[in-house]
């Protein structure tokens, strides 16, 4: 007699998460729409001498405001038009995208590492420091997100650097509230106590064994900030503390063109129409996140 | 009650310490001597140079300096201006009104596109309406709204001509500031087109500083909203036979209403910023332009007065709505 049995069922087993986030994000068509825009854009940020007919800072005074080409008066040479010193808009618009989306990327990942480290110490250390560190965020709260960044701008000159720094400080206390809160009800929880007994330090349980756990509604917060970071460094170059000319930056191109809003459409129009729709893609991006990482949200 | 009272207000005391020790730093951070930076690049002869250190107390500890400016602070003392010589308090205080018309008009117009917005959307559900609307609200929430402005202006302005380009009033009109604001005294004005003129330069303005808060309350309206048609209690009012608008306008949405509340109080900031850029756009005179101008002419008692005047008043509304949202929901009232 064969003891074969059958074998017992197969227990499905459940997604790679990164498959299943996919499955989540995929199924959010203005997120997947988000990324393709983005995805686009970055290409045209990594590549931008490929992509530009133009350099973005030659002038030329014999084509000084020419109309894009399918005005009067335009032509396929200057396919968006020149600006009032004769610069190629759209050469100036595709390097203004390595810019945007450089400082968009140095202040999430400046304001993250910050943040997080800060967040954690709050969660961990309480007492003192704790205080200390969320009557400081307190404090930034208060003061209107631009002009807290108009005032660091103020104190360290204006500059792309000094606005990416600036960026960065202002959007800190999202994550380290967030960051803080996860911290300590992760702390609480069984598996926390099980690592410190079998012996693991400090800096293990913060970084290792707690910080992974706390990664979803950051990694959501990521994508706000990005989008607020290109909106307020945007901001920040038209009131002209940002990047400063020659860089092609759209918050500074905005500037540039402001007296000829009147005159010449096209110098105004198209720098804010490249920040709104890298913008919107990225908070369809953030909203296709949010969907696919927020538990509750699952069905 | 009164223990939430004052368990908040003890809350806003450190901040608010914190907000004056940051407007005091402003000064002493910027890199190098602050007289010399002021003068700029002509250079100032060494004996001015002493007179003003001395003027402006530069010469003391900082620790000094700060009880001296703390205590000026409880005299209502902010300093002067380096460039008109008037009291930071009184050009805050004139301009002010400016600023905050603005904002109250954005505020409503806000509010009023918005709620209905919000609902139609919540009602509509996973319909073109609600995807139309929360499309719109997305765009209107990552809009720039420096870039905005602009283009209202190239319309409106531009090509049409209906409105004007910048300013609160047409130069044609005088009015005696009274209240400080214009539609209020321009109204008082006897004068039928200084009112008419008030209006028509306050319309750009509003609709760009209410296009973010726009957004904002559209979805905060419309998820609210969607939550509370899930209730219990919006069954059994349909399930008795309420006519529908009844049972959405009334039932659901006084509960639906109460994080969109919180939600427009928690906007002042939003404002302010907002305002920062709508009024240089603009050319309104209020308390925006008035600090992006400081900047650009280095006036810094100036900036460290605003940072310090505006955080107070973003701080002060907070309370406000802290407040009210204690005494409406006795749920928050006793938790603290």
């Amino acid at each position: 007699m064969a003891l074969e049995t059958a074998d017992p069922p197969k227990a499905i087993a459940p997604p790679h998460p990164l498959r299943e986030f996919w499955h989540y994000f995929r199924a959010n068509g203005g997120a997947f729409a988000g990324l393709v825009i983005f995805c686009a854009l970055a290409m045209l940020a990594l590549f931008p001498d490929f992509f530009a007919p133009h350099s973005p800072i030659e002038t030329r005074p014999d084509a000084l405001l020419r109309p894009p080409f399918w005005e009067t008066g335009g032509s396929f040479a200057f396919p968006l038009g020149t600006d009032a010193i004769g610069r190629d808009m759209l050469s100036r618009l595709i390097h203004g995208a390595r810019l945007s989306l450089f400082m968009g990327g140095t202040v999430v990942l400046l304001s993250l590492a910050a943040g997080v480290v800060l967040g954690l110490v709050a969660g961990f250390a309480r007492g003192i420091t704790e205080i200390a560190i969320m009557r400081l965020m307190d404090v930034m709260l208060t003061l209107p997100s631009l002009l807290l960044a108009i005032v660091i701008v103020a104190i360290l000159g204006p500059g792309l650097i000094n606005a990416i720094l600036a960026v960065a400080v202002v959007v800190l206390p999202s994550y380290v509230r967030l960051t803080r809160a996860s911290v300590i009800s992760e702390l609480a929880k069984d598996y926390v106590t099980a690592s410190r007994v079998s012996g693991a330090g400090t800096l293990r349980l913060m970084f290792s064994t707690v910080l992974p756990n706390c990664l979803a509604p950051l990694i959501v917060q990521a994508s706000l900030v990005f989008s607020t970071a290109i909106l307020d460094a945007a901001a920040l170059g038209f009131l002209g503390l940002g990047a400063q000319p020659p860089l092609s930056e759209w918050g500074t191109m905005l500037a540039d063109g402001r007296e000829f809003v009147l005159r010449a459409w096209w110098v105004v129009t198209f720098p804010g129409l490249a920040i709104l729709v890298t913008v919107l893609s990225v908070n369809l991006m953030g909203d296709g996140l949010r969907d696919a990482l927020d538990p509750k949200l699952k069905r | 009650m009164l223990r939430f009272v004052l368990t908040r207000l003890s809350l806003v005391i450190p901040t608010f310490v914190g907000v004056t020790l940051l407007a005091f730093l402003l000064i002493h951070l910027v890199p190098g001597d602050p007289i010399e930076t002021m003068a700029g690049e002509r250079g100032i002869d060494p004996a001015r140079h002493a007179a003003l250190m001395k003027e402006y107390g530069l010469d003391q500890p900082w620790t000094v300096q700060y009880g001296i400016y703390l205590l000026h602070l409880l005299h209502g003392d902010l300093g002067k201006s380096m460039i008109t010589h008037e009291p930071v308090v009184s050009e805050f205080t004139t301009l002010f009104p400016a600023t905050l018309e603005l904002s109250l008009c954005a505020v409503l117009f806000a509010i009023l596109l918005g709620l209905p917005a919000g609902m139609i959307a919540a009602i509509r559900r996973n319909t073109i309406f609600d995807h139309g609307i929360m499309g719109i609200s997305l765009a209107g929430y990552s809009m720039p709204i420096f870039w905005w402005g602009l283009l209202l202006i190239l319309l409106f302005s531009g090509t049409l001509g209906w409105t004007p380009v910048s300013g609160r009033i047409s130069a044609l009109y005088f009015i005696e500031p009274t209240t400080g604001f214009l539609l209020i005294d321009s109204l008082l004005s006897d004068d039928p087109g200084a009112f008419r003129s008030a209006v028509a330069h306050l319309i750009l303005p509003t609709i760009v500083l209410g296009t973010v808060p726009l957004a904002i309350i559209a979805r905060m309206t419309r998820s609210s909203m969607l939550e509370v048609l899930g209730e219990d209690y919006i069954r059994t009012a349909r399930a008795k036979g309420l006519a529908p608008f009844r049972v959405v306008g009334i039932h659901a949405l006084r509960n639906a209403l109460i994080p969109v509340i919180t939600i427009i109080g928690l906007q002042v900031g939003t404002l302010f910023a907002g305002a920062i850029l709508t009024e240089t756009i603009f050319s309104w005179p209020g308390v925006g332009k008035w600090l992006v101008d400081a900047i650009g002419r280095r006036d810094y008692p100036v900036l460290q007065g605003g940072v310090l005047l505006i955080g107070t008043v973003v701080m002060g509304v907070n309370l406000v709505v802290d407040l009210l949202y204690g005494l409406i929901n006795p749920r928050i009232r006793h938790r603290s």
